[in-house]
């Protein structure tokens, strides 16, 4: 993909973006204009008060739907950009950022506030909080797992992470069956498969400058991610300190990934996908693959949490259940597509 | 230099110097160490004992960015790739040139291009990696290697999968750069015509070294790759030439 095209694309993306998550404020169960989002965004930016939106409307749309919004942007693009690291990583195009143990680390930290009550001082933190903890746990496990003789290798990363993710996904069931009540394993139910319900401007903050600064870490590396898909003997000798440069990328995408599981649960598919239809359209330059990622992944998670809001209103479906079922047939279509290489070379 | 496996001694105190500037070849049977013997010299493997110096000092001991700038390898691995163009593969070769954030510049783009023109595969810039036959995947390798300006070129039998017009158009490219090359070869009678020395290895341990005359005689044909063979001279080119023969 040319620079000239790379621009347009991104120009595009971002302008799709803006468009999605405009479109995203007005959906829901009380309808609302262009004109008024404009109108509150603005006044809340100070740049003018005049504004006809009344109380409850300025309510909805600043305090609970754009949060919401933005947070489903800020996981969409984390969980895309990291699983284009992971992917690179590994090598392998079955991975996703959850391939370490995040999601089922996360889970057994939720689950063990929700059915067990631990953590409790923390209050309404406490979830995130055990989640995350839970998610850097399991990634140092497997890590040192996966570590023998001072070495990382990339298969034994993988296998690690498969039985760790195994152990702890048979811990959270325990804790489901053994539990009486009713009410917590339908809230951990909900949780595992995600929810972006709980978003407020004061839990933005964390998430959206992770995600800024792995991005932009990400993309200073992209040559050495690009090396790393040559094969880790040819990435050596072009000069990729192959040890120092995968510990780095656990530990960030690992950061990021369990930051973002924490505020909306384990959400599938997004971290598989996106980098896959990236790389359909713009070739495996991570340079290039890294920012698109982001901002597909943005757009893609944004109707995701649109649907989870208006398909069985006023209940909410969990989104990982819309990112599956609009993803796979996607998926599907595209691994039947000649023209692109899944990373075998073929 | 040594190396070992558990239960097992791949190379049995190897000692060797390459001069600068010199086209060395690696010849010996299948299994004599040759590609275990270049793994260590480019660091991917680390020798049991012995040491690997470049400019008088140990390999070990230079930063892995530093050491791609001397050094630069075509392995015989076959990359796991996404799509990647031939042009996007070839810029990877300035990898090692580059800091954090660091933009490609017109030098960059530059070597990037002659690189291609002197590895046969400019026609082939915007093509993808991984739809190109075998002969010209390795082709863009050795532009890959070439982009990295390295003083030394290590090659693992690079006229794998090469057809005959490319293998002698890769060895006389290679020749012909003003830098030292270090191959494993397969094939005697190119690593007659190409190389200034050629290293005879059997068994994990060199037999023996010297200019391709000195080397390839019927004794060592006999002793170490189990072969009949007469020793003459191409009358074209005139170097050393083998015939084979079996005595069936």
């Amino acid at each position: 993909m040319t620079s000239a095209r790379f621009t347009l694309l991104m120009a595009a993306l971002a302008a799709g973006l803006l468009a999605s998550m405009t479109f995203a404020v007005m959906v829901g169960s009380v309808d609302i204009t262009p004109r008024l989002i404009g109108e509150v965004l603005f006044s809340k930016l100070g740049v003018f008060t005049e504004t006809d939106a009344s109380k409850a409307q300025t309510v909805i749309i600043w305090d609970i739907r754009f949060p919401r919004i933005v947070l489903a942007a800020i996981v969409g693009a984390s969980l895309a950009i990291c699983g284009a690291a992971i992917q690179a990583l590994v090598k392998n195009s079955i991975a996703d950022p959850y391939i370490l143990g995040v999601s089922s680390g996360a889970s057994v930290g939720a689950a063990s506030v929700i059915l067990l009550g631990a953590f409790s001082i923390l209050g309404e933190y406490a979830i995130s909080l055990a989640a995350f903890l839970g998610a850097i746990l399991a990634v140092m496990i497997v890590f040192f797992l996966a570590r023998v003789n001072g070495r990382l290798s990339v298969i034994r990363l993988l296998l690690a992470g498969i039985a760790v993710s195994m152990v702890l996904s048979a811990i959270t069931n325990f804790m489901l069956m053994m539990s009486k009540q009713q009410g917590g394993i339908q809230a951990v139910m909900h949780w595992m498969l995600g929810s972006l319900a709980g978003a407020k401007w004061s839990n933005l903050g964390i998430p959206f400058f992770s995600m800024l600064l792995v991005f932009i870490l990400l993309l200073m590396n992209y040559r050495q991610l690009n090396a790393l898909l040559l094969g880790e003997e040819t990435a050596a000798t072009l000069g990729v300190n192959l040890d120092r440069f995968r510990i780095f990328i656990i530990l960030f995408v690992s950061l990021l990934t369990g930051v973002v599981v924490a505020v909306s649960g384990s959400i599938g598919f997004v971290g598989l996908i996106i980098p896959h239809i990236v790389r359909m359209m713009a070739g495996s330059n991570y340079k290039m693959v890294l920012p698109i990622s982001a901002l597909m992944g943005a757009i893609f998670l944004v109707w995701a949490d649109m649907g989870a809001r208006i398909v069985l209103a006023p209940e909410e479906m969990p989104i990982g259940i819309i990112t599956a079922i609009c993803g796979s047939p996607f998926f599907i279509w595209m691994l039947r597509r000649k023209q692109y290489s899944f990373g075998d070379g073929e | 230099m040594s190396f070992s496996v558990p239960d097992k001694q791949i190379l049995n105190n190897i000692s060797f110097s390459v001069e600068l500037g010199k086209f060395v070849g690696i010849i010996g049977p299948n299994g004599s160490g040759k590609s275990t013997m270049l793994k260590i010299i480019y660091r991917h493997l680390k020798q049991t004992s012995g040491f690997v110096t470049l400019y008088e000092k140990d390999i070990l001991d230079i930063s892995q960015k530093k050491l791609a700038q001397e050094l630069a390898v075509v392995s015989q691995e076959t990359p796991v790739l996404f799509d990647f163009t031939v042009k996007d593969l070839v810029m990877m070769g300035r990898t090692p040139y580059k800091k954090w954030l660091a933009a490609d510049n017109r030098d960059d783009f530059a070597i990037v291009e002659e690189s291609m023109m002197l590895a046969n595969v400019l026609h082939l810039e915007n093509r993808t990696f991984s739809h190109l036959s075998g002969g010209e995947k390795k082709r863009v390798m050795l532009a890959r290697a070439l982009a990295q300006q390295a003083n030394i070129l290590i090659l693992d039998e690079p006229t794998n999968h090469l057809d005959i017009e490319h293998q002698y158009q890769l060895m006389d490219l290679v020749k012909d750069l003003p830098i030292t090359i270090v191959a494993a070869l397969h094939d005697l009678n190119l690593a007659a015509g190409y190389c200034d020395e050629l290293l005879v290895m059997n068994d994990g341990a060199l037999y023996m070294s010297g200019t391709p005359e000195q080397v390839l005689t019927e004794e060592t044909l006999r002793e170490v790759f189990h072969m009949q063979a007469g020793v003459s001279k191409n009358p074209f080119t005139k170097k050393i030439h083998l015939f084979f023969y079996t005595n069936d």
